[in-house]
C-alpha cells in the first residue's frame, strides 16, 4: 500500500514532532511512508472564515499532490474533515475538480482511522508510563465520527494510565479565527476546558489535533496542569524513550 | 422582501457578549439550565432506536414543504376559509402588526391574552398593541416573568432561562399585583401557583387571544399549538376572538405528518416523551370556542431565505431550541448577546437571512463550528454549513478589508511550494528571539491585534526545524 503523509501547515511549522511520530509508528509497523513535497495547506482557515475563492487553489493543489496514493494519513482531525467533508462541497460547481475530489477525499484518513480501520491495528507497540486524559476534538467527534478509536489505541499503550476528562465532548473554544473574533467567549470556554483537565490529575492531555492543542496547551501552560500532547507522540513512544 | 422587526441586533455580537461574559450569576444560571435540559433530551432520545430515521423523515417532510410552499399555502387558505377562519397575508413585520392591531381594535377590547409565540416576538406585536393602548398579557409562565421584569426573552423555549428561582421570587414580590407575599417562597410550585392566580382572572375576562402556531396543516386548514402548561389552551378556547400569527414555513402537508413532528418536538425541546398539551383547531365551531378566528400568514423575509439553496434549510426549523441548549457559545453568553429574537445557533443563521444582507453580520461568526447544534437538530439543519455559507456572503460583501488582504497573501504563499518553504524558514528565524525563558518553545505576549489571543494563552513558536527540513535531511 502506498501511504502518503499529509503533515498540515501547522504541524510542518510548529509541531514537526507529530509528523515524525506518525512516520515512526507506521515504519515500526512495517510500512513505507511517502512525503510528497508539493503539499502545503488544506485551506481550512480560508474556507471556514468565508474566503472560498482563496481556498480553491489549495483544494486543487491538494488533490493534484495526493492523486496517486492508496491512503493519505494526517495527524489532524479538522484537516481530514476539511478534505473529506468540505472539499466535495467546494468543488461542486466544477465537474473536473469534483471528480478529482471524489477520487482522493475518501482515501484521506485521520491517523486512528488508518491504524484501526485500514491497517487493523490497535496495539502499535508503544510504551508511555504516564497518566493521560483524552480530549476528543469537535471535528474528530462529530464530523469524522472517530468514536473511541484514539482511546482504543491509547489503551493498548504499555504503562499508560488513561483517565476520563469530564465534559470531554464540549468544544475547547478554539474555532480558528473565532479565537480572535470572539476572544472573550473563546477564553471562557478555554477556562472551563482547562479546569476540567486540571481536575483529572493527569500528566498529559492528549488530542488528535494540534490546533486545538495549541489553544488548550497555551491555557494550561499558565497553570499547574497537564501538558498538551498529540496522541501520535504517545503512540510513537517506546520503552527505550522512557 | 427583507424581513423587519425584532430580528436585527443593535450591537455586534462580540460587543453585546462582553457584559454577559462578566456576569458570573448569569453563566451559572445558563449552565445549570442548559445542562439539565440537554441531559434529559439525551436520555429520552436514546429511548427511540428509530430516532435517526425520524430526523430524516422530519427533514424530508419540511424539504417537501419548502419545495412547494406557495401551493401548500393556498391549499391551507382554502381549507381554513372553508372552515370559517379568515386568512390574512402579511409581507413584513409592520404589515402583520397592522393587521393584528386593527383586528384587536375592532373588537373594542383593552386587553388581550397571549400564548407564547416566536412569530409575535419577531414582529414586535406587544409593542404595537401597547402603542394603541391595548395591554398584551403573556400567559406562559416564563414569558410572564420576562414581561413583569420589563426584559426581553433570552431563549426560544425558556424565555426566562437567565433567571434563577430566587430572582423570580424577588420579581413576583415586587411586580405581581396582589401577590400573597406570605405564601410566596422560591419553591417552583409556589411560584407557579402565584402565577396561576394572577392569570386566572385575566383568562375569564379576556375577549381576545393572540397565539402563534407550531404547525399549520394545509390539507385541513388546522392550526396546532404544543405546550406544557395548559395556559395556551385556555387562551385558545375561552375568548371570543382568536388571532393567530403564523410564519409561512410552519405548513405541513397533511395531518399524518404530525406523527413525525409530535415525536421530534417534545423530546428535542423539553426532553419529554410527549408534551402535556397539544391543541388543534380548524376554523370556527359554532357554539364552541372562539367565534372569530383569524390567521395571519407572515413572510417577513422567508421568501428570500427560500431562494437560497444552501440557506433555505434554516426554514425547516421547528423552534425546539435543542441547538441552543447544546451550544457552548450560547451557554457562556445567553440569548441577549445575539440581539435578535432568535438566539443561539439557529439565530446565527436565521436572523441574518431574514433581515437580509448586511444586517447581523457578526452573528455567523459567533460559532466555533463545533457541530453540536447539527447533531442535536431534530430536522437535521446543517447549521455549520449554513454558517460558513453566510460567512462567504458577508466576506464578499465587505470588499477590501485588512483581513481579506491577509487571507489573500497567505493563500498566495500557500499556493506555491517554494514560497511556502521560504515562509516557513522566515517564520522560524523570526521566532528565534521570542522564546519564553523557561519554556523555549512558547511566547507569552504577542503584539496587537494578537493580544486577543495572548491575553489568555501562551503561544507555541515555530519549531527549530520544520518537518520538511527534517524529512529532506533524514529521508530524501
Ligand atoms: S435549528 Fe433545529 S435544533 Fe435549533 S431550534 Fe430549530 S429545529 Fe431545533
Amino acid at each position: 500500500m502506498r501511504i502518503a503523509l499529509f503533515i498540515t501547515c501547522v504541524n510542518d511549522l510548529v509541531f514537526p514532532g507529530t509528523g515524525r511520530a506518525v512516520v515512526r509508528i507506521l515504519e515500526r509497523l512495517g510500512h513505507t511512508v511517502d512525503f510528497p513535497p508539493e503539499q502545503t495547506c488544506c485551506g481550512q482557515a480560508h474556507a471556514n472564515s468565508g474566503y472560498r475563492a482563496e481556498a480553491m487553489p489549495l483544494v486543487r493543489r491538494f488533490v493534484d499532490t495526493f492523486a496517486g496514493y492508496d491512503a493519505i494519513v494526517t495527524p489532524s482531525g479538522s484537516c481530514t474533515a476539511m478534505v473529506r467533508e468540505a472539499y466535495p462541497r467546494l468543488a461542486a460547481g466544477d465537474h473536473g475538480l469534483a471528480a478529482q475530489v471524489a477520487a482522493v477525499a475518501p482515501r484521506v484518513f485521520e491517523l486512528s482511522e488508518l491504524l484501526v480501520d485500514v491497517l487493523g491495528v490497535t496495539d502499535v507497540g508503544a510504551h508511555f508510563p504516564h497518566r493521560v486524559t483524552y480530549h476528543p476534538t469537535c471535528h474528530g467527534l462529530r464530523m469524522l465520527h472517530l468514536g473511541d478509536k484514539p482511546e482504543r489505541l491509547l489503551r493498548a499503550v504499555g504503562g499508560i494510565e488513561l483517565t476520563e476528562l469530564p465534559g470531554a465532548d464540549e468544544c475547547c473554544g478554539f474555532g480558528g479565527t473565532f479565537a480572535l473574533k470572539n476572544a472573550g467567549v473563546s477564553a471562557a470556554m478555554l477556562a472551563d476546558k482547562c479546569d476540567a483537565a486540571c481536575g483529572t490529575g493527569a500528566d498529559f492531555l492528549a488530542a488528535a489535533d494540534n490546533s486545538c492543542l495549541a489553544h488548550i496547551g497555551g491555557g494550561l501552560s499558565r497553570r499547574d496542569g497537564p501538558r498538551a500532547i498529540h496522541y501520535a507522540e504517545i503512540l510513537a513512544a517506546t520503552k527505550e524513550d522512557s | 422582501m427583507t424581513g423587519t422587526g425584532n430580528i436585527v441586533a443593535a450591537l455586534p455580537f462580540p460587543t453585546a457578549a462582553k457584559p454577559k461574559l462578566a456576569d458570573s450569576q448569569l453563566r451559572d444560571n445558563l449552565r445549570r439550565a442548559t445542562h439539565t435540559i440537554r441531559d434529559k433530551r439525551l436520555r429520552t432520545v436514546a429511548e427511540l432506536p428509530e430516532w435517526e430515521r425520524l430526523r430524516l423523515a422530519g427533514a424530508a417532510i419540511k424539504d417537501d414543504v419548502l419545495a412547494r410552499l406557495p401551493e401548500l399555502l393556498v391549499e391551507f387558505e382554502a381549507a381554513a376559509t372553508a372552515a370559517g377562519a379568515t386568512v390574512h397575508w402579511a409581507r413584513d413585520a409592520a404589515e402583520a402588526c397592522g393587521i393584528a392591531v386593527d383586528l384587536a381594535l375592532s373588537t373594542g377590547t383593552r386587553e388581550v391574552v397571549k400564548i407564547k409565540s416566536m412569530a409575535t416576538q419577531e414582529i414586535g406585536l406587544n409593542e404595537a398593541l401597547e402603542a394603541v393602548g391595548i395591554t398584551p398579557i403573556e400567559t406562559d409562565l416564563a414569558e410572564l416573568i420576562v414581561q413583569l421584569a420589563g426584559d426581553t426573552p433570552s431563549h426560544i423555549l425558556v424565555p426566562a432561562i437567565h433567571y434563577n428561582r430566587h430572582q423570580i421570587r424577588e420579581l413576583f414580590a415586587r411586580r405581581m399585583p396582589g401577590v400573597d407575599l406570605d405564601a410566596l417562597t422560591d419553591d417552583p410550585a409556589a411560584l407557579a401557583e402565584a402565577a396561576r392566580r394572577h392569570l386566572r382572572a385575566r383568562f375569564f375576562s379576556a375577549r381576545v387571544a393572540i397565539s402563534g402556531a407550531n404547525f399549520a396543516i394545509a390539507e385541513t386548514g388546522t392550526l396546532v399549538v404544543v405546550e406544557s402548561e395548559g395556559n395556551g389552551r385556555m387562551c385558545l378556547t375561552l375568548p371570543e376572538t382568536l388571532i393567530s400569527v403564523v410564519g409561512v414555513e410552519k405548513i405541513l402537508p397533511t395531518v399524518r405528518d404530525l406523527d413525525v413532528f409530535l415525536q421530534l418536538l417534545p423530546r428535542s425541546s423539553t426532553g419529554e416523551r410527549m408534551n402535556p398539551y397539544t391543541s388543534a383547531w380548524t376554523g370556527v365551531t359554532p357554539g364552541d370556542g372562539p367565534q372569530q378566528v383569524h390567521v395571519i400568514l407572515v413572510d417577513n423575509g422567508r421568501s428570500d431565505v427560500l431562494a437560497d439553496p444552501v440557506g433555505r434549510q434554516a426554514l425547516r426549523c421547528i423552534r425546539c431550541s435543542a441547538c441552543l441548549n447544546v451550544c457552548p457559545v450560547y451557554e457562556r453568553v445567553g440569548g441577549h448577546a445575539y440581539g435578535s429574537v432568535y438566539p443561539g445557533p439557529i439565530g446565527a443563521i436565521l436572523s441574518p437571512q431574514l433581515s437580509g444582507a448586511g444586517a447581523n453580520a457578526t452573528l455567523p461568526f459567533a460559532s466555533t463550528l463545533c457541530g453540536a447544534c447539527f447533531e442535536a437538530c431534530p430536522v437535521r439543519i446543517d447549521i455549520p454549513e449554513v454558517l460558513v455559507h453566510l460567512r462567504q456572503e458577508i466576506v464578499a460583501a465587505a470588499g477590501a478589508t485588512p483581513e481579506r488582504a491577509a487571507m489573500r497573501a497567505a493563500a498566495w504563499v500557500l499556493r506555491d511550494r517554494r514560497r511556502y518553504s521560504a515562509a516557513l524558514r522566515a517564520a522560524r528565524r523570526f521566532a528565534a528571539p521570542l522564546r519564553l525563558v523557561g519554556r523555549p518553545d512558547a511566547v507569552r505576549h504577542l503584539p496587537w491585534p494578537l493580544t486577543r489571543w495572548s491575553a489568555s494563552r501562551d503561544t507555541p513558536l515555530p519549531a527549530r526545524e520544520t518537518f520538511r527540513e527534517w524529512w529532506s535531511r533524514e529521508r530524501a
